[in-house]
């Protein structure tokens, strides 16, 4: 099996074909999708249906006076009218976020962000829902807004979290890592030391299909089935049981496919409490989707860190300390989504690729009057702005001490022979081999010639700017003795049942949000079975049909999911000994496995394949004793450690003198997710974060003006990359096996998300050299860098 | 009101409020899922279409506006069955993920293709630059569209030649 990234010329070949297992293999998905016949929320139509839509707050903080619903109660085809007093009756007007906050379904006190939910209307159709909702009066006391991020712990600020009693400041929690004195005897004693204030500003993930829900609760049964944009299904439906008081075993989650995700679709929204409410008071199915607005300003945005980073190091270049205060801006209430005791994500890997001997985190959390949220946008639990930490201070290190920024980094990666290799801040990279991957990365981009270039162009008067970076991920929550979300411990599981004809069901509760899990496990399955991945039926997002398990983000499908898959179809070719010893009339232990089938020590001859097996095993003929029948197998996945992908980006760029606009020319990518799958999907899974990467580092924000207004609430507002604004990709790779996961394989698919915005932010900042600039925050807008080449660079926010 | 079009080669005639927008009488009138909603903005190019074989953002055209003239949308865009090359071609270079933008990507791509047979990966992008994709980066996408027009080519030089897979 190949495991070449070319993409083949022209010609077509049917994949499928391929015997078994790992390789590049067309998607089993594509057919349905290309023919326009996905099925995603928007989709569903019930008899009967009903559609619901939401009055939005058009100001940032007011106290709520009062609503009028009468008006649109009379509209003739309204069948609802819910508000947060309603709720309240119900015990269903505050829900619990992820973070062990609350936050209001619909407002009963006061309006906390622009955009939060007042009230909705339940109505024959899209359009008379929406036209009810301008039927609706409603009045508010207007109070001053906390926007600005470093004011909102000052004295006599509005207090935010009145509804929290005792409640006097906006302060939402404190969180430190490392050791502070270790770090600060570092500091003192060095040669150099670094400071740089960064802001990553607050952003959006905006994938293309919106949040939504069907809801259809059927009295009779007391059961609900609830279509909803989920990448956590089975969270999700637990969720509902605690917050509505549903039984869990009447509540179905459905997460059909989804039109992207990137963790705006982990957090429960009120919209979808609505939904359920609506089915409820109404007894017919109800369908909510959110238009693009909803989600760019109420669904969970993603960053919002002013960071300060420092540096210290040894003259000639040798890293000795990083210590790095962070005011992180949750926004009205803390929905973080992220593990419980990791408040701030895994912020603490800040430490980076690099041996060091100390390092120190402090963080103060608060309350704005802003969308909640945190933890999205293929963050990896805020290992992007870790790594963007890193990555940039130690470029500004290099600037300082007038070294090249690889030289400086290789100068000080942890070495192959260190793994496992604990950081300052406690955490057990599994495997790595750094300097292989910055020098593949080196040769792929030619970087000595990109030097030389660059250094031809200055002396005339052309900016090109050339940019590194290399990150070290952490992905496949997790242990669940570390790590749970509001107490469930995120294991997976996974069943896998071999049919009698040898064809196989497997069923995951893990959610794919395009990243092509109906392809990547089959392939899984077939490598540990002998299979081919066409003979593999996956089936997940189905509450009714899937075991437990925590769902998709945090790129922890393959780690965790991934490595019940392959254990189950283990444990399944460990029973399929059995039977096989039993028709071959031998000892288990004398039978030689050979990817398909078994055969007897020194008898090749003397074989039977697994479907053989699987029809003797279903079959009305004798099975050796103590076998039951059937070949099936199910287990949960506890991973011992999380996996750490590594990689290294270089981005070249040109800024027009005239109108310092920014021009990606080239990005190259060498990443490594140890044992790879299906290697065209990996591509693809980098490809899509690198232009992330783009439009982050470029493009997009979600700012503020000071009445808490959201100045980022369309696509006309709120940019996004399309065609014309990224390169064509260079991509590469190197592999560094996990040593504990079943299969060698690491999370992969938000490395580019994480690891390309320092990239491109430090070849800008290459670019403006000749200008003293040191530093400019993103998004590196025309403007923005135009300011920075007249030293005028300026925080975002 | 009373509209009447032709879909995917079919004669439609519906009630409709005059307000409706092509997109939701694709979708909710029709049942046609296929043609996806993404903005309120005409930004994302989710909902292409054609009309009158040109590629048009329809929720940004009421339904009444398409009246009287013919409406293509990704469920006619396999021909007696057979996936159009500019499908294949999409399933071949990878060029979707999560298959939301892919219904609207893939229009256009036709309509380029039917303009200009032989594409420049620059005259790709341009020809989906109001469109937006989240997960592919756009460069598969670009390869895609070149795989459609490379087999289109072989196709037309050889046109006894049967093909090597057949549509999946």
């Amino acid at each position: 099996m190949t495991t070449v990234d070319d993409h083949k010329p022209a010609g077509f070949e049917d994949n499928d074909q391929h015997p078994v297992g790992h390789g590049r293999m067309l998607r089993k998905e594509d057919p349905r999708f290309v023919r326009g016949r996905g099925n995603y929320v928007d989709d569903v139509q019930l008899p009967g249906m009903l559609h619901l839509a939401i009055l939005r707050a058009p100001v940032a903080h007011a106290r709520l006076v009062s609503i009028d619903t009468t008006a649109a109660e009379a509209h003739p085809k309204v069948k609802a009218v819910v508000t947060g007093a309603t709720l309240e009756g119900l015990k269903l007007a505050w829900m619990p976020t992820l973070s062990n906050d609350v936050q209001a379904v619909l407002v009963t006190d006061k309006v906390r962000f622009q955009g939060q939910e007042v009230a909705f209307v339940v109505a024959e159709d899209r359009y008379s829902a929406r036209d009810a909702l301008e039927l609706i009066e409603v009045e508010y006391d207007i109070l001053d807004p906390v926007v600005d991020v470093r004011r909102a712990l000052e004295e006599g600020a509005p207090v935010i979290r009145d509804d929290i009693e005792g409640k006097t400041d906006n302060h939402c929690f404190d969180w430190e890592t490392g050791d502070a004195a270790a770090t600060e005897a570092v500091f003192a004693t060095a040669d150099v030391v670094v400071e740089q204030d960064l802001v990553y500003p607050r952003v959006h993930p905006a994938p293309m299909e919106t949040c939504g829900a069907v809801a259809d609760f059927d009295p009779v049964e007391g059961r609900l089935t609830l279509w909803s944009t989920t990448q956590a299904p089975h969270a999700h439906r637990t969720l509902y049981a605690i917050v509505a008081g549903l039984p869990e075993h009447k509540i179905r989650v459905i997460s059909p496919d989804l039109g992207g995700g990137f963790g705006n679709k982990v957090p429960i929204y009120p919209g979808y409490v609505c939904a359920v409410v609506g089915s409820i008071v109404t007894g017919k199915p109800v369908k909510w989707m959110e238009d693009r607005s909803e989600n760019l300003v109420s669904t969970g945005f993603a960053r919002d860190y002013v960071m300060r980073g420092e540096i210290a190091a040894t003259r000639d270049g040798r890293i000795l300390g990083i210590r790095t205060h962070v005011l992180a801006d949750h926004g009205a209430f803390n929905g973080t989504a992220a593990p419980v005791k990791y408040p701030a994500g895994f912020f603490g890997v800040f430490t980076g690729s690099y041996d060091l001997e100390a390092a120190y985190c402090h963080m103060t959390a608060v309350y704005t009057n802003k969308a909640p949220g945190g933890v999205a946008y293929a963050c990896s639990f805020r290992i992007t702005e870790a790594v963007y930490l890193v990555e940039r201070i130690v470029d500004c290190l290099a600037a300082e001490l007038a070294m090249d920024p690889v030289e400086l980094r290789l100068k000080n990666f942890i070495k192959p022979e260190q793994f496992p290799y604990t950081t300052k801040t406690g955490w057990v990279y599994d495997s790595g081999n750094y300097e292989p991957t910055m020098r593949e990365a080196m040769r792929l981009a030619g970087y000595e010639q990109l030097r030389r270039e660059q250094a031809e162009k200055r002396a005339r008067g052309e900016l090109m700017g050339i940019g590194v970076s290399f990150f070290t991920e952490a992905v496949g929550a997790g242990p669940r003795k570390h790590m749970d979300i509001l107490g469930l411990g995120m294991a997976d599981s996974c069943e896998l049942r071999v049919h009698p004809t040898g064809k196989a069901v497997v069923r995951l509760s893990v959610q794919s949000q395009g990243q092509g899990h109906e392809t990547t496990f089959a392939q899984i399955v077939g490598e540990e079975l002998g299979i081919p991945p066409a003979d593999v039926d996956v089936v997940h997002g189905d509450t009714d049909n899937t075991p437990f398990g925590l769902g998709t983000y945090g790129s922890r499908s393959t780690p965790v999911s991934g490595a019940a898959a392959a254990l189950v179809a283990r444990k399944v070719r460990d029973k399929a000994r059995i039977v096989a010893s039993g028709m071959l009339e031998v000892s288990a232990d004398d039978l030689i496995w050979d990817k398909g089938s078994f055969h007897v020590a020194g008898d090749p001859s003397a074989a039977v394949t697994i479907q053989d097996i699987a029809m003797r095993a279903h079959g009305a003929g004798d099975l050796p004793e103590g076998y039951e029948g059937a070949l099936e197998a199910q287990i949960t996945y506890n991973p011992p450690n999380l996996t750490y992908p590594h990689g290294a980006y270089i981005c070249v760029v040109d800024v027009d003198p005239g109108t310092a606009q920014v021009k990606v020319r080239r990005f190259v990518a060498v990443d490594d997710c140890g044992t790879r799958i299906n290697p065209m999907i990996i591509e693809g899974q980098v490809h899509g974060g690198l232009t992330d990467g783009v439009g982050m580092a470029l493009m997009e924000i979600i700012a503020f003006d000071e009445d808490g207004n959201c100045l980022g609430g369309s696509l006309m507002d709120y940019l996004l990359p399309t065609a014309m604004e990224v390169p064509d990709w260079e991509t590469g790779f190197t592999v560094t096996p996990s040593p504990h996961h079943p299969i060698g394989a690491k999370g992969v698919g938000e490395s580019a998300t994480v690891g390309s915005p320092p990239a491109i932010v430090n070849a800008v900042v290459d670019a403006l050299a000749p200008f003293g600039v040191r530093h400019a925050d993103m998004p590196l807008t025309p403007s923005r860098v135009w300011d920075a080449m007249r030293g005028q660079a300026r925080p975002p926010i | 009101m009373q509209v009447s079009m032709t879909v995917n080669g079919e004669e439609v005639t519906r009630e409709i409020e005059g307000r409706l927008l092509l997109v939701h009488f694709l979708r909710d009138v029709l049942g046609l899922t296929g043609t996806h909603w993404g903005c309120d903005t005409s930004n994302c190019g989710t909902c292409v279409v054609w009309v009158d074989e040109k590629p048009v953002k329809s929720c940004t055209m009421l339904a009444a506006m398409a009246g009287g003239h013919e409406v293509r949308t990704v469920e006619g865009l396999a021909q007696n069955g057979e996936l159009d090359p500019v499908q294949r071609g999409f399933m071949e270079c990878h060029g979707l993920q999560c298959g939301f933008c892919t219904p609207g990507m893939m229009m256009t791509a036709r309509a380029l293709l039917n303009e200009n047979p032989d594409p420049s990966p620059d005259e790709i992008r341009e020809a989906i630059s109001g469109q937006i994709c989240r997960c592919t980066g756009y460069a598969t996408i670009v390869r895609s569209v070149r795989w459609a027009a490379a087999y289109e080519a072989d196709r037309a030089e050889a046109p006894a030649a049967t093909t090597t897979g057949g549509a999946p």
